[in-house]
């Protein structure tokens, strides 16, 4: 299409209209309200491939390859073993199955990621052909999986059934008291891991014994990572206070390895070690980190991936943490960067290790990226949805907010219910947590008094109690912190000292419940694939494995926890609602009463409008939605059409609660034509005899918002209407609330005790209503 | 250690099925490390630690389970159970870029590991590492 202006400006001279375009404007405005949302916060870059921007491919990727000779690798991904750097060195010799790679590197592309996404191919084939296959083969065959074939195959292929959720807990103070309540919070939602970091490092002592304390409160079987540095965290480990470790990353390019102070062989003794204390295990990467560090190799985000994840099964972790990770945020920056960073999670899954999906660091502001990025994980499953969600408060993070914090909890808990969907988190009640916080207060606080370490007054456990965050405690500060977690050091406390005190202060369960996660390093049960605790047993891919085959198979919802999940606080039943209206029933027999007048009539008299009221007006139901008093609400439309000089008769409709065929039916029965039908909850229409019932004058559908004045002007528009004046529409002004999403349960509920009072044929009947007081 | 068949999945997890095999490092049943006795004193950390047989275990299992590379894993770590804490964390040292002078260190090392604490494994892993790091200049100094 064209559009030259040399046509416009020949028709204005022949008398056509011109638009001139006023010279001050030059934005739609649109752009400016667009410039005001979370989302114009983020930031989005070019795709450039030579400058390390390009999610699944680059003109530098490898094309997929292998050579054997001799039961040697000969070449991998095009490159001479002369030429591999140490990571491809690693991954030849560690990771590629010789057995399998020839037949797996045969099959085409497209072919394996069909199998990946056919329910009739069981996991372990593809599990299999995955151990055989070279970096650049396996980011090919996902590269071919669109976003929803890569979370339903992400949700065949993840090594364990059950899906679970790992959670944050740091506080801005590294306050003790508060960790100890926050894990025990985190505990009672349900997440099957928690990870604890510093604001100061030297705190790493005190946050290990507060989280191991507070995670022991309520329930047992949460792992418990205190990240610090290398050394420091396995030493944390060997005092058995933290049971699971994640820090160990790696990295997709030679250069960025050595930037990180590593090679392979050095994080992959590190693992060993791990493995040799007993200690549950994972490594962690993901697409951005190379990028981010400046050797990216001109890479795709996805092939460096791939490289990592062959590495790490290569080393023998059982497990990994990635999906971008703390290069999420620049990875959502690219074109097709969220679904990378889904691809990579399911390469992990293939390669049959532990998947802890990232939904980590905050990849945007904007909420609804935030949904769009949770859900197909959410719906998929994953060993641990999140790694991890913040348990605590964006601002106590400190480990950076996540793409969930506290303050999103109870969103990510009704998304599971609306999906009926386990996220590996539970609803739980007010009580049920303030008790759990106080106990969890105590425990640490008679911890530290045992252990001399000190002494937390009741001001300080009561502001802790209560805190959402660390700005509303009256709690530790990080120097008194040091202090203590300095001494935690120096004089070498470890976990039985602590069971002893809890012991000690009459805090038995919690003894135990520290007592039994530390017993699960002794069997080693719990460095398995995909390992965590329920309901005090292992489960992991080894006796709870992935066995997807189509509907009916895989992970399902239990009916117990399909309740569990679906018991959000504060929803509405009949009773709730007919419980509410019965505390407003009394106020208004104060105020009106309604008298029955006997079966109504058709009116003569030209001036007089009716209004017909539903069945349970007045009756069974005393306020309108937007909680305005039913007797304030006849009170201003019987004023409205006496003020224009009208007559009002109110007549109660037994045959429908339909607004409009109340309104019909009340016009019908006017001397004037002109009728108001009205809901017990507010909504409303003015109609006229002689139209068709969906033809009304004026509707008020919008009863949350609808004002008294509304009512008002609604009864002087129906006068002038019966005066066969032309009265200027009342508009209900709008903010674009959800009225559906506020209203539509209480609606409902509402609507239905209407209903169940109507007969049909039964006859309307004259109502005298008397205002007894002021009714406002 | 006597001849026995291999542990498989049926026998996982093992605290939970096989309670016979599971043991601490005073040859202890995990019945015995009760609250009760951590009270009296009469369980140290020392018992609650990871065995080598119950890594060694655990390896069969990863193996039976299709997991070749984790059981490697968990057989080169129950070598390094009685490898002191700060060995480890020297020899983890000596691995990181820049930090071995050359071949020789690393060998060292992986001598120390074989000799003193038999561990095979885990020293020819070092000697691989040697190797490749000569090959890619990993022994130059850093700064």
């Amino acid at each position: 299409m064209s559009d030259k202006p040399q046509r416009s400006s020949a028709n204005s001279s022949a008398g056509a209209p011109q638009i001139k375009v006023n010279p001050k404007v030059n934005r739609w405005r649109r752009f400016a309200d667009w410039d005001e949302r979370p989302l114009r916060l983020d930031r989005f870059a070019v795709e450039d491939a030579a400058a390390g921007f390009a999610a699944f491919s680059s003109p530098n990727d490898p094309k997929p390859g292998l050579e054997i000779a001799g039961g040697k690798v000969k070449s991998m991904d095009g490159i001479a073993a002369a030429d591999f750097d140490m990571i491809d060195i690693f991954i030849a010799h560690h990771h590629l199955d010789l057995d399998v790679a020839l037949e797996a590197m045969a099959i085409p592309s497209p072919e394996i990621a069909r199998m990946l996404v056919d329910m009739n191919v069981p996991r372990a084939k593809l599990v299999r052909l995955a151990h055989g296959m070279t970096p650049a083969k396996l980011a090919e065959v996902v590269a071919e999986l669109s976003a929803i074939e890569i979370a339903f195959a992400y949700s065949k292929m993840r090594a364990r059934h059950t899906p679970g959720n790992q959670g944050h807990v740091t506080n801005a103070k590294d306050d003790p008291l508060q960790l100890a309540a926050d894990a025990a919070t985190a505990v009672a939602f349900g997440f099957d891991e928690i990870e604890t970091t510093m604001r100061v490092a030297r705190n790493a002592w005190s946050n290990a014994i507060a989280c191991a304390v507070g995670a022991a409160i309520g329930r047992w079987g949460t792992l418990f990572q205190c990240s610090s540095e290398e050394a420091e965290e396995l030493q944390i480990g060997m005092a058995g206070f933290s049971s699971y470790a994640e820090t160990v990353s790696v990295y997709g390019t030679e250069r960025s390895f050595i930037d990180g102070d590593d090679t392979p062989w050095s994080k992959a003794f590190l693992s060993t070690a791990y493995a040799s204390r007993g200690i549950k295990m994972r490594c962690t990467s993901g697409a951005g980190s190379e990028l981010l560090m400046g050797f990216h190799e001109s890479k795709s985000l996805l092939y460096l991936e791939a490289r990592c994840l062959c590495l790490q099964r290569g080393m023998g972790v059982q497990g990994t943490q990635n999906g971008g990770i703390d290069g999420a945020p620049i990875t959502c920056t690219v074109p097709g960067g969220m679904r990378e960073l889904m691809a990579e999670n399911l390469l992990a899954v293939w390669l049959d290790l532990e998947c802890a999906s990232g939904n980590d660091a905050a990849a945007t502001e904007s909420e609804i990226r935030v949904g769009a990025k949770i859900l197909p994980y959410l719906i998929a499953g994953s060993d641990l949805i999140c790694s991890g969600f913040g348990s605590i408060l964006a601002y106590d993070n400190s480990f950076n907010p996540s793409l969930m914090n506290g303050e999103e909890m109870e969103d990510f808990l009704v998304l599971q219910r609306d999906f009926e969907a386990d996220g590996g988190l539970t609803p739980v009640g007010e009580t049920e947590i303030i008790e759990l916080r106080s106990k969890a207060v105590q425990a640490i606080a008679a911890v530290l008094e045992e252990l001399d370490l000190g002494r937390p007054t009741p001001d300080m456990m009561a502001s802790v109690v209560a805190a959402s965050g660390s700005a509303q405690t009256e709690s530790y500060m990080p120097r008194d912190v040091a202090v203590i977690s300095e001494a935690i050091k120096a004089r070498g406390i470890n976990v039985i000292d602590v069971i002893r005190a809890l012991a000690k202060r009459g805090f038995r369960e919690a003894a135990q419940n520290l007592l039994n996660v530390v017993k699960l390093r002794v069997s080693g049960d719990y460095l398995q694939t995909s390992a965590i605790v329920r309901d005090g047993k292992i489960i992991s891919a080894v006796n709870d494995p992935n066995e997807y085959l189509g509907p009916g198979t895989g992970y399902r919802l239990s009916a117990q926890r399909r309740q569990e999940i679906a018991n959000i606080r504060d929803v509405l039943d009949r009773d709730e609602v007919l419980r509410t209206e019965g505390r407003h029933a009394k106020g208004e027999s104060r105020l009106i009463q309604y008298r029955s007048m006997g079966e109504a009539q058709p009116g003569t008299d030209a001036k007089e409008v009716v209004i017909g009221i539903s069945p349970a007006f007045g009756l069974k139901i005393f306020r309108t939605l937007a909680g305005h008093p039913l007797s304030a609400v006849l009170d201003a439309l019987t004023a409205g059409i006496r003020a224009k000089g009208c007559k009002p008769r109110v007549v109660r409709l037994h045959h429908t609660a339909d607004t409009s065929f109340l309104g019909l039916s009340a016009a019908r029965l006017a001397g004037s034509g002109v009728g108001i039908g009205i809901q017990a909850k507010g909504t409303a229409v003015i109609h006229q005899r002689d139209r068709l019932p969906h033809h009304n004058l004026e509707l008020f559908s919008n009863a949350p918002i609808t004002r008294l004045e509304h009512y008002r002007r609604l009864a002087e528009n129906a006068a002038s209407y019966a005066l066969g004046e032309h009265p200027e529409p009342v508009v209900v002004p709008t903010k674009g609330e959800a009225m559906g999403a506020r209203f539509h349960a209480q609606v409902a509920l509402i609507y239905a005790i209407e209903t169940e009072l109507t007969r049909d044929g039964a006859a309307p009947e004259n109502v005298e209503i008397s205002l007894l007081e002021a009714a406002q | 250690m006597s001849e026995r068949r291999k542990l498989g999945t049926a026998d996982y997890p093992l605290a939970e099925k096989r309670p016979d095999l599971v043991r601490t490092r005073k040859g202890r049943p995990l019945a015995e490390l009760t609250l009760a006795a951590i009270e009296a004193g009469e369980v140290a950390l020392e018992d609650l630690r990871i065995t080598p047989q119950a890594l060694r275990q655990q390896a069969e299992i990863a193996t039976a389970a299709g997991r070749p590379t984790l059981g490697r894993n968990f057989d080169r770590a129950a070598e390094l159970i009685d490898v002191p804490q700060d060995v480890i964390l020297s020899i983890y040292e000596l691995l990181r870029p820049g930090r071995a002078k050359g071949k020789a260190d690393l060998l060292d090392a992986a001598r120390l590991l074989r000799q003193t604490y038999k561990a095979e494994k885990m020293a020819a892993f070092i000697e691989e590492a040697a190797e490749v790091y000569e090959r890619r200049g990993l022994f130059a100094k850093r700064f």
